[in-house]
């Protein structure tokens, strides 16, 4: 009997187990599916009027990066968002949403202007990562991602981060500090690719999937952990089944979270918000005998 | 006098850094002892590479003795995904810990150098290979609030191949904390000197090690955001020999110095003293002379006397 019953709770476990397994994978593959929409096509729906800021005023245009002088619901905000392509054409011209370190130049402009202006800051994060290339490094992707972060630290002005696709890395973290940051049902958000985590940890990166279900870069795992604030519902199926109704799903968590946002009084926000991050990580304390107690 | 020509025959796989004895040389086989390395500062004394070192033999190069004070040394790993991939995370924290004597990859504390008092983060890459996770963030924080409830210097040594992934998002996170502390430091206007040791890649080289008022780096140290083996395999790039070695990220401009490890305790020494307040001139006289009432009577303006003093005043007379 007690043994029947044993076996039916570690079936059980397996089933359970294995079921999230392919949740956190469907997430995967649904943040990267090619009819996903992108920032544009959340920019064309959610704003009135929007003027493409382009440029690093140093190097040139980095198209995997795009930033917008917008009209939101009568009031006028700044947008950065990572930008893919739709063919092959738009792809390679947008570096498959992979900013160089002109991008993140770009976004510093942009966020400065905003602050000048006190325009309220929606980034739309949706990245694989930065680019991973010689000539990026050579004009110093690091150095760009870290000064990026700063930046967003700076401001005053009220920032609202949406992980809409893929939040790849440093690459996605440079435009995804804000005062409220939402993330997608079915977007990912991790340190490292699956891949990468798989090819480094596994030694093998065909284990992406096994890498995956480790590390949960699933919504579900993000508000857990405090990273996101909260998620955005996505239409039956994922946010390209109905890119008008996932417009106004994201809508709705912008405007609720620009809101609070807006409560801030606009002194404390930069101190607020480097308070928020500070609180991010978990850790435990080990004891006089140098045992660990969590 | 002719070269003498010595054909030395080398055994097979000595090529290979996993067979490599880690006190010898890898760039011109120098083997030392143990204490040997340590007392040249873990520098070879033939080819003068720079074999890496770890946090606590770092802090007693650079701190003047008994003056460290840790802080933060009680905070460990916990296990928010309970990760595992070949092995549990909490495995290969018990082993790192008992390989290095650490708590984790980062020491935080403060002390002197050379008399100077600073907040000191320094980072071990035996550790996990340096990885950034929850702890290290926060040790960091501690190191920064150090500096700014006593309004002294921050100084990192950095050595670590980015965020630790066994805590996935949690260590991403610790990228914008991190910023977040740098920014205190500049909304407070205290100063923050970044030292990049070998390897400093990834997360922790794209955010708080990148910030620094000043950034020096230790000769040949790898510096960039992705390592060379990622940049090939996924652009199909070929990477120059000096794809981002210090030299290199100098000559690009991501720079201020690289300085070999035997001449960085001055050189901090040096810096501690450029970011220190305005002190009295050796020569004894207090503050700022007072103009004397009778400088525009006398028809000599005060900027006379200092051309005067480098030989450029008027003529007189």
């Amino acid at each position: 009997m007690v043994r029947v019953t044993d076996e039916v709770r570690r079936l059980r476990k397996r089933f359970e187990a294995r079921a999230e397994e392919s949740h956190v994978w469907e997430a995967v593959q649904l943040a990267r599916h090619a009819d996903r929409p992108y920032t544009l096509d959340y920019a064309e729906r959610l704003f009135s009027d929007a003027f493409e800021l382009r440029g690093d005023r140093a190097f040139s245009d980095d198209e995997a990066l795009i930033t917008l002088l917008a009209r939101y619901h009568g009031q006028t905000v700044v947008a950065i968002g990572h930008q893919k392509g739709r063919d092959l054409a738009e792809r390679t011209r947008r570096m498959f949403g992979m900013p160089h370190p002109e991008g993140y130049r770009k976004a510093i402009r942009a966020v400065e202007l905003a602050d000048r202006f006190g325009y309220p800051i929606l980034t739309f994060v949706d990245t694989p990562g930065a680019y991973p290339g010689v000539n990026a490094e050579e004009r110093g992707q690091a150095g760009m991602i870290a000064r990026s972060i700063l930046a967003f630290c700076q401001v005053s002005v009220p920032v609202v981060c949406s992980v809409i696709g893929e939040g790849g890395s440093g690459g996605a973290l440079a435009i995804a500090v804000g005062d409220r940051v939402l993330m997608q049902e079915n977007a990912i958000y991790s340190v490292i690719s699956p891949e990468g985590c798989a090819a480094i940890l596994w030694k093998d990166s065909g284990q992406a999937r096994k890498a995956a279900y480790a590390f949960r870069p699933t919504a579900g795992a993000c508000l857990d952990l405090g990273v996101v604030d909260a998620i955005v519902e996505e239409p039956k199926g994922g946010a390209h089944e109905d890119v008008d109704q996932a417009a106004r799903l994201l809508d709705q968590s912008i405007r609720q979270a620009l809101a609070e946002a807006e409560a801030i009084p606009a002194a404390q926000r930069r101190v607020a918000r480097r308070e928020k991050f500070r609180r991010m990580g978990v850790w435990g304390v080990a004891d006089e005998d140098g045992a660990d107690t969590l | 006098m002719a070269p003498v020509e010595i054909d030395v025959e080398r055994p097979k796989g000595d090529d290979d850094p996993g067979r490599r004895h880690p006190n010898t040389c890898p760039s011109c086989r120098s083997h030392y002892r143990d204490d040997e390395l340590r007392h040249a500062l873990r520098v070879c004394a033939q080819c003068g590479h720079h074999f890496p070192v770890g946090a606590l033999e770092r802090i007693d190069q650079l701190v003047d003795p008994g003056t460290f004070a840790e802080i933060g040394a009680e905070l460990r790993a916990a296990d928010p995904l309970a990760f595992v991939d070949l092995k549990p995370y909490t495995d290969r924290l018990l082993d790192a810990e008992l390989a290095t004597g650490l708590g984790d990859a980062l020491v935080a504390g403060t002390g002197l150098v050379v008399g100077r008092p600073a907040a000191i983060a320094v980072m071990d890459f035996a550790f996990m290979g340096g990885s950034m996770g929850s702890v290290m963030g926060e040790r960091f924080c501690l190191a920064a609030d150090a500096a700014l409830d006593r309004g002294i210097p921050l100084v990192s040594v950095t050595a670590s191949g980015g965020a630790r992934m066994q805590e996935n998002i949690l260590a991403l996170m610790q990228m914008a904390k991190t910023v977040g502390a740098v920014d205190q430091l500049r909304e407070a206007g205290v100063p923050y000197i970044s030292v990049l040791a070998h390897p400093t890649t990834g997360g922790v080289i794209a955010s708080f090690a990148s910030l620094g008022d000043v950034v020096i780096a230790e000769p040949n140290a790898l510096l960039s955001f992705a390592g060379p083996r990622v940049v090939e395999q996924t652009t199909g790039e070929k990477t120059a020999p000096d794809f981002g070695r210090a030299e290199s990220n100098l000559r690009l401009g991501q720079l201020d110095a690289v300085v070999p490890r035997r001449e960085l305790r001055a050189e901090l020494a040096r810096l501690l003293l450029l970011f220190s307040p305005a002190e009295d001139e050796p020569t004894g006289e207090q503050g700022p002379v007072p103009l004397p009432d009778d400088a525009t009577i006398s028809g000599e303006r005060p900027v006379d006397r200092v051309l005067g003093r480098l030989g450029l005043g008027r003529r007189r007379g």
